[in-house]
């Protein structure tokens, strides 16, 4: 069952230039539970994917369909993550973790349970009660995510989620993060310009073209392996490298 | 006897230390040497006191006003006006702020009329003031609050535009409403800036209080201070000057404070590093 669904998306932004038209017809559907990867060259339009789905930003023509229901506006079914974790810094990592549903007045004793829950079982329960500068970076990519994961959205967007971080440590969250997602049985839609990331870390690899984007091909990655087994058996460098090659095309 | 040994953490720690106190001392020593020649020339005659009073007559006046009681109603009188026309200010200008923030639109139109009114020298508006709320006290309150409200307004602003981008994004992903972009993220990114500006704000309040009084008091130190130069009593004038400077320093302490205890709210909290 596809949980988030995109059909003939087109999207132009007017400015005071002229008009730029930044996706031409995107279609590719994500089922549930599935971690999609979104490649493509630099500026052709992934983060506007991303704003599309979430609401942020009208398409111009197409659908976009969330769990059957047509995406109009921001409905607050979608968990964002972005590149940087955006932790609120006058606040403490529990109260963080909470603006989700303070936001969506969900703030009940239940819910708190379960965002403590979360910070437990990914191993950040005893920091519920620090500031966000007292975390390093992966932990604090990991509030973030667990953030998000706390109003139950039905789909997660992920726009370069580890960016910001040095490549050892990207590896460590990319992983654990993927960990958390496939736990949790969340669907994700994930944004990187870095081919070899999406290919250890996702279900299915969308690459689309240069701007204005449409899907040039969707590859499926192996499902039973871990992100270190694709990268230590080989599988992540065959499946990069076939990307690679669609992406000179 | 046993030579203490330090490590070279600790003997960075005392050369900061060393470091702050050579400046302390530099500054009360400068004050000191400036009081101290200041006496010292008026009291061999390089200084005419009619003129430029000197520091122990300055110190004989206070112990004069303060024996006969007046003073410290003067001192109330102008301290009340600053405060009312500071806490206007504030709150006025954070509103209108706040309203601005929230409409693009007004926020584009009002624009240039900030910039005018800013630049605008406000003891021009003195006159209308006077016709507008009469020559008493209201009218020295609405000129610290002429002065302050613009600063505050633009200051302020600023400060709420300044929220980082991805905050707000982030909230507009969970379905915020603006309001609820406000309180969660605007708000509580501006106010280092809502504390910067009370800094300021307590010196201007001081000017407008002071200008106001210059035009239409009966009391206060702005009072004393036409008084004194009217009737030529420039020690008068110099304590009162004194005076003012001890009151504004004091605010600004306050406000200081304030800023400080915000800051360090969390400090035991922050202290720790987890990695």
């Amino acid at each position: 069952m596809e949980m988030l669904s995109l059909k003939d998306v087109y999207l132009s932004y007017h400015t005071a230039e002229g008009e730029t038209e930044a996706l031409a017809g995107v279609t590719f559907g994500v089922e549930k539970g599935e971690f999609v990867a979104l490649v493509g060259p630099s500026g052709c339009g992934k983060t506007t994917v991303l704003s599309a789905v979430c609401g942020l930003i009208p398409i111009t023509s197409g659908s976009i369909t969330l769990d059957g229901k047509a995406v109009s506006a921001p409905s607050g079914n979608v968990g964002y993550m972005l590149q940087r974790d955006t932790l609120f810094e006058w606040l403490t990592i529990e109260k963080n973790v909470w603006l989700g549903l303070k936001v969506r007045k969900m703030l009940t004793e239940e819910n708190k349970r379960y965002a403590h829950s979360l910070l437990v079982k990914y191993g950040l329960g005893e920091f519920a009660r620090s500031m966000p500068e007292q975390l390093s970076g992966g932990m604090r990519q990991r509030v973030a995510l667990i953030r998000t994961l706390a109003f139950r959205p039905k789909v997660l967007l992920l726009d370069e989620p580890f960016s910001a971080l040095d490549y050892q440590t990207r590896i460590d969250v990319g992983d654990s993060v993927t960990e958390i997602i496939k736990q949790e049985g969340v669907t994700a839609l994930f944004v990187t310009h870095d081919v070899t990331e999406a290919c250890a870390l996702a279900d299915k690899i969308v690459v689309l073209s240069a701007r204005p984007a449409v899907v040039k091909r969707i590859f499926d990655a192996p499902r039973s392996s871990s992100p270190n087994e694709r990268r230590t058996d080989g599988t992540a460098n065959d499946l990069t490298d076939a990307i690679w090659k669609e992406l000179k095309n | 006897m046993k030579r203490k040994t330090t490590t070279p953490h600790e003997r960075y720690l005392l050369g900061v230390r060393k470091r702050k106190t050579i400046i302390k001392l530099w500054q009360i020593g400068l004050l000191v040497a400036l009081i101290g020649a200041w006496e010292l020339f008026s009291a061999i005659g390089v200084l005419d006191v009619f003129f430029t009073s000197s520091p122990s007559r300055i110190v004989t006046t206070f112990i004069d006003l303060a024996m006969g009681g007046e003073f410290f109603y003067h001192v109330g009188v102008t301290l009340a006006e600053c405060v009312i026309g500071f806490a206007i200010s504030m709150l006025g200008g954070s509103v209108i702020a706040i309203l601005l923030w929230l409409s693009d639109s007004a926020r584009k139109v009002a624009q240039p009329y900030l910039v005018v009114l800013n630049a605008l020298p406000k003891i021009a508006l003195g006159p209308l003031i006077i016709i507008w709320v009469g020559a008493g006290v209201k009218a020295i309150v609405l000129m610290a609050v002429m002065i302050c409200i613009i600063v505050t307004v633009i200051s302020v602003l600023e400060g709420l535009c300044a929220t980082d981008a991805s905050k707000i994004l982030l909230l507009r992903s969970m379905g915020a409403k603006r309001f609820q972009i406000l309180k969660l993220a605007v708000l509580p990114s501006a106010l280092p800036t809502f504390l910067s500006v009370a800094k300021i704000n307590v010196g201007l309040a001081w000017v407008g209080t002071i200008m106001g009084e210059y035009l239409v008091s009966g009391a206060g130190l702005g009072y004393l201070i036409v008084y004194g130069g009217q009737v030529f009593r420039t020690d008068l004038v110099m304590t009162v000057t004194v005076t003012l400077c001890a009151l504004a320093g004091g605010m600004y302490g306050i406000t200081a404070l304030a800023e400080k205890l915000w800051h360090s709210r969390d400090k035991h909290k922050r202290s720790k590093k987890i990695r």
